[in-house]
């Protein structure tokens, strides 16, 4: 189905209705339950989710094939994010052309960046694609002020021109729309205890995710696919048969920018204000992060990190110290006091800390990411198919 | 490509399921709520403070926490009452806001615009929250005061210093009770003639974001206009945590002022840096070589220790003021935490009262009920004396103190000495000068 063999077209169906359903698989508990605070199915959440989840399958298209690890995407992203402001304030709020404009934008930057950057591989390209990234930063933060609004971040105005608009009614500044649905505009569907919220935007971004999953099950089945897991495998050997990997390595890299430039462009569809830290060398170790924890050069790996950081980041650290004395409230007064100073480092602000606990964990005891850890979890299920799995499952590099 | 094969079934099938996707959104468009946005329905009401936990400002966000903790507790009924007793209006009775029970969820802003705006939008989504507060920058406050008025939310501003928060980026939803860099100017520059004379040259050192270039402008146009001359402005990064190689070229520059445009962590460090090269006890054309903060606070104060003495700044608030709205929320902050709140806490404190006590003047939640009640709103014992919230740019216009540091102190908060208070009316501007438009307030879906 759609040209792809049956188990990647069950995966793809599988990851579209995960993500159609998802404002209800991430609402498990009701509103009012004190599980409540662990509900991701409220709009911003879900739409990073996805955002995310696209700028990491971009990303492992280049590091899961190539095995070259750039250390500068969050660049693409935050050039998509501008260009897309750009279209919203001289344009049309209309976000059709955002979202196509910084994916071409974010493509022609890393066509400059690659060309360079690919002169080197191994550790010499990602610090070459870092200190590029750096550098956009710096100057998004402070030269170029003018054109990326600098530490204040770009945003749209009442007085921005918008061409393609007629004139805005109203004192407002209108909201990024899809042919006149704003993307905030929500439907509820209340269920007893439990709320469902079915976002605008958060469908957009959704649709936009499973197309670039669809596109990217097909380069990963395709004879460029191919050719870049040879370039992984040993890129020296593929040189001496007489062929040029550079072009297949350029192609490789400006897909990957171009996805991170798509997410860029959905972020600011979603909410329209672009900010210089979105490029900074944190958010580009973050995208590896996601990718190495879902599980590198997997279809499914990096959609699966993306959504655990994000969850992390957003809900892990809204627990407060007040939260964590309501939840243990119930205990004797001392003892009350013990858990939360225990539990107390590890939640709130010190959410890194127990995401770092994770990475370290799934890193030391599953190298192949969450991905893996779901494998063997099948693997216990069906010991018998085990056996023939085996040999094929485990392919080594011809080294 | 690698397998096409196309089959009746297929295409019947990939034609359903894009129909069905492109025919969704126009029915979740068909739904929608009436009102405004997160309209209180249950016994409860829900606030949103969104404050630096970490990064440079931490300090001022922690306090502004615990200040907003002790608003909710004083609306709640709880406490001795704190400012709620000296306020001119009567309109709060210690039951909660129009008899809903404040709750409140916290975020944290990490000074970056685009974490504020997504802790922002996770608690007006996801917990409800009808007003955000709070924060301690203004390239955050600009950011969140945007997403509120998109989302149909009340905006009050917490520690933001720009001039473009109620000026070129105002909104008709946001509001703010702190002052700003020009009044900083306006109140700073007669006291510096006073003391180092008309014939000085400074030399600006200026936080590269927003509230620095509007600061650093401010106090440029209002030290020039009596004489001084400026001999450099230099941006640095936000996030630089070493001065020393921005400090070291000031004394040969011919300059005999250093003005400091940092704020937190950032000038407890160029500060420390500053003093480290001797430039306190530097002489430079033939005068002492002073060193001047624009805005200064208690936690600022506190981080620098010793290097503080003498050196002049502006500041909205200290906790040794002596009116009566002042020292009944000293005795509360301080009965509760063990030491007296900061100016950030003292802003977000009020801002929290303020807002309720608007929509229990309005009678409602809805966001335009509020700001037609805060519009123009004249009050009084809320620790800056007669105080106007300006309805052409939602500016609180009140007096300025201008501080120095203690040279003596006689305990860890006893820091700042107050030097002057301005008058409202020495800072008083026109709404206009900045540019930018309020627009019309949003009271979202």
């Amino acid at each position: 189905m759609f040209g792809l063999a049956k188990k990647d077209a069950n995966l793809l169906l599988i990851v579209a209705g995960l993500v159609m359903l998802a404002p209800f698989i991430l609402n498990p508990f009701p509103g009012e339950s004190a599980m409540a605070q662990f509900n991701a199915g409220y709009p911003d959440l879900m739409q990073r989710f996805v955002i995310f989840g696209i700028f990491a399958i971009g990303f492992n298209l280049l590091f899961g094939l190539t095995g070259y690890l750039s250390f500068g995407h969050a660049a693409f992203l935050g050039v998509g994010s501008y260009a897309g402001v750009w279209m919203m304030k001289l344009l049309t709020i209309n976000v059709i052309p955002a979202i196509l404009i910084s994916t071409l934008v974010a493509g022609i930057f890393s066509i400059a960046i690659g060309y360079i950057s690919l002169r080197r591989s191994g550790i010499y390209f990602s610090i070459l694609t870092l200190a590029f990234a750096q550098m956009s930063f710096a100057l998004a933060a402070s030269v170029l002020t003018p054109i990326t609004g600098g530490e204040t971040g770009l945003q749209t105005a009442l007085s921005d021109p918008r061409i393609l608009d007629s004139a805005s009614s109203g004192g407002n500044i209108p909201s990024p729309a899809i042919f006149g649905m704003e993307m905030r505009d929500s439907a509820e569907l209340v269920l007893g205890g439990w709320t469902f919220t079915f976002n605008v935007g958060y469908y957009l971004c959704a649709v936009v995710m499973i197309l670039a999953f669809y596109t990217a099950i097909r380069i990963f089945r395709s004879p460029f696919g191919l050719m870049l897991r040879a370039i992984k495998s040993n890129q020296q050997r593929l040189n001496y048969t007489g062929l040029n990997t550079r072009p297949y390595m350029l192609a490789c890299f400006v897909i990957s920018g171009m996805y991170a430039g798509l997410a860029g462009g959905l972020m600011v569809s979603m909410d329209p204000l672009a900010g210089a830290e979105r490029m900074q060398w944190t958010a580009s170790g973050e995208v590896v992060l996601m990718t190495i924890l879902g599980g590198a050069g997997t279809l499914i790996g990096p959609v699966l990190g993306a959504g655990m950081i994000k969850y992390f980041e957003n809900i892990f650290s809204k627990i407060n110290e007040s939260v964590l004395h309501q939840w243990f409230a119930f205990m004797p007064d001392g003892l009350e006091d013990v858990i939360v100073a225990m539990l107390y480092p590890f939640i709130g602000k010190g959410w890194h800390l127990t995401l770092g606990i994770v990475f370290m964990l799934v890193v030391i005891f599953l190298p192949g990411g969450l991905v893996e850890g779901g494998q063997r979890i099948g693997a216990m299920f069906k010991r018998k198919a085990k056996a023939d799995d085996k040999s094929s499952a485990n392919v080594e590099p011809a080294e | 490509m690698s397998n096409s094969n196309l089959t009746r079934r297929g295409v019947i099938k990939t034609g359903a399921v894009a129909g069905a996707g492109l025919t969704l959104p126009t029915y979740l468009n068909a739904a929608g709520h009436s009102g405004f946005t997160n309209a209180p329905t249950g016994s409860t009401v829900t606030l949103g403070f969104n404050v630096p936990q970490t990064g440079p400002y931490a300090d001022e966000g922690a306090d502004e926490l615990r200040a907003f903790k002790l608003a909710v507790e004083h609306l709640n009924g709880g406490g001795d009452g704190g400012m709620l007793n000296t306020f001119s209006s009567k309109a709060l009775e210690g039951n909660g806001i129009l008899g809903k029970k404040v709750e409140y969820v916290t975020g944290d802003t990490q000074t970056k615009p685009d974490a504020a705006r997504a802790s922002a939008r996770s608690m007006i989504e996801k917990d409800g929250a009808v007003m955000i507060s709070g924060g301690s920058s203004s390239g955050v406050a600009v950011a969140v005061q945007a997403l509120c008025q998109e989302a149909g939310i009340i905006f009050m501003a917490g520690l933001t210093h720009s001039n473009d928060t109620t000026g070129k980026d105002k909104k008709a939803n946001g509001f703010r009770h702190f002052f700003n860099s020009y009044m900083t100017g306006a109140a700073l520059a007669p006291v510096l003639g006073a003391n180092f004379g008309n014939d000085r040259k400074a030399y600006h050192l200026t936080a590269d974001y927003n509230w620095g270039y509007t600061t650093e402008e401010a106090v440029r146009t209002s030290t020039e206009a009596m004489g001084w001359e400026t001999v450099a402005a230099v941006k640095t990064p936000l996030a630089q945590t070493d001065f020393s190689s921005y400090v070291a070229p000031v004394l040969n520059s011919g300059a005999d002022v250093l003005v400091l445009n940092h704020y937190g962590g950032n000038m407890v460090n160029s500060l420390t840096s500053a003093v480290q090269f001797g430039l306190r006890a530097a002489q430079a054309n033939g005068k002492n070589f002073e060193i001047v903060v624009p805005l200064y606070s208690r936690l600022m104060a506190k981080g620098a220790g010793k290097n503080v003495a003498g050196i002049f700044g502006s500041t909205g608030w200290h906790w040794s003021l002596t009116d009566e709205g002042s020292k009944a929320f000293v005795k509360s902050f301080g009965t509760k935490y063990g030491f007296p709140p900061s100016q950030a806490a003292h802003t977000c404190y009020v801002q929290t009262l303020l807002y309720a006590d608007a929509v229990a003047r309005g009678g409602s939640f809805n966001p335009c009920s509020v700001a037609e009640a805060l519009e123009g709103f004249e009050f009084d014992g809320m620790g800056n004396g007669k105080t106007l919230y300006r309805a052409e740019d939602h500016q609180c216009i009140k007096d300025v103190l201008v501080v120095k540091g203690k040279e003596n102190p006689e305990n860890e908060f006893d820091l700042l000495e107050i030097v002057e208070v301005t008058p409202a009316s020495q800072v008083t501007y026109d709404p206009s000068i900045f540019g930018g438009e309020l627009g019309s307030c949003n009271p979202g879906a």
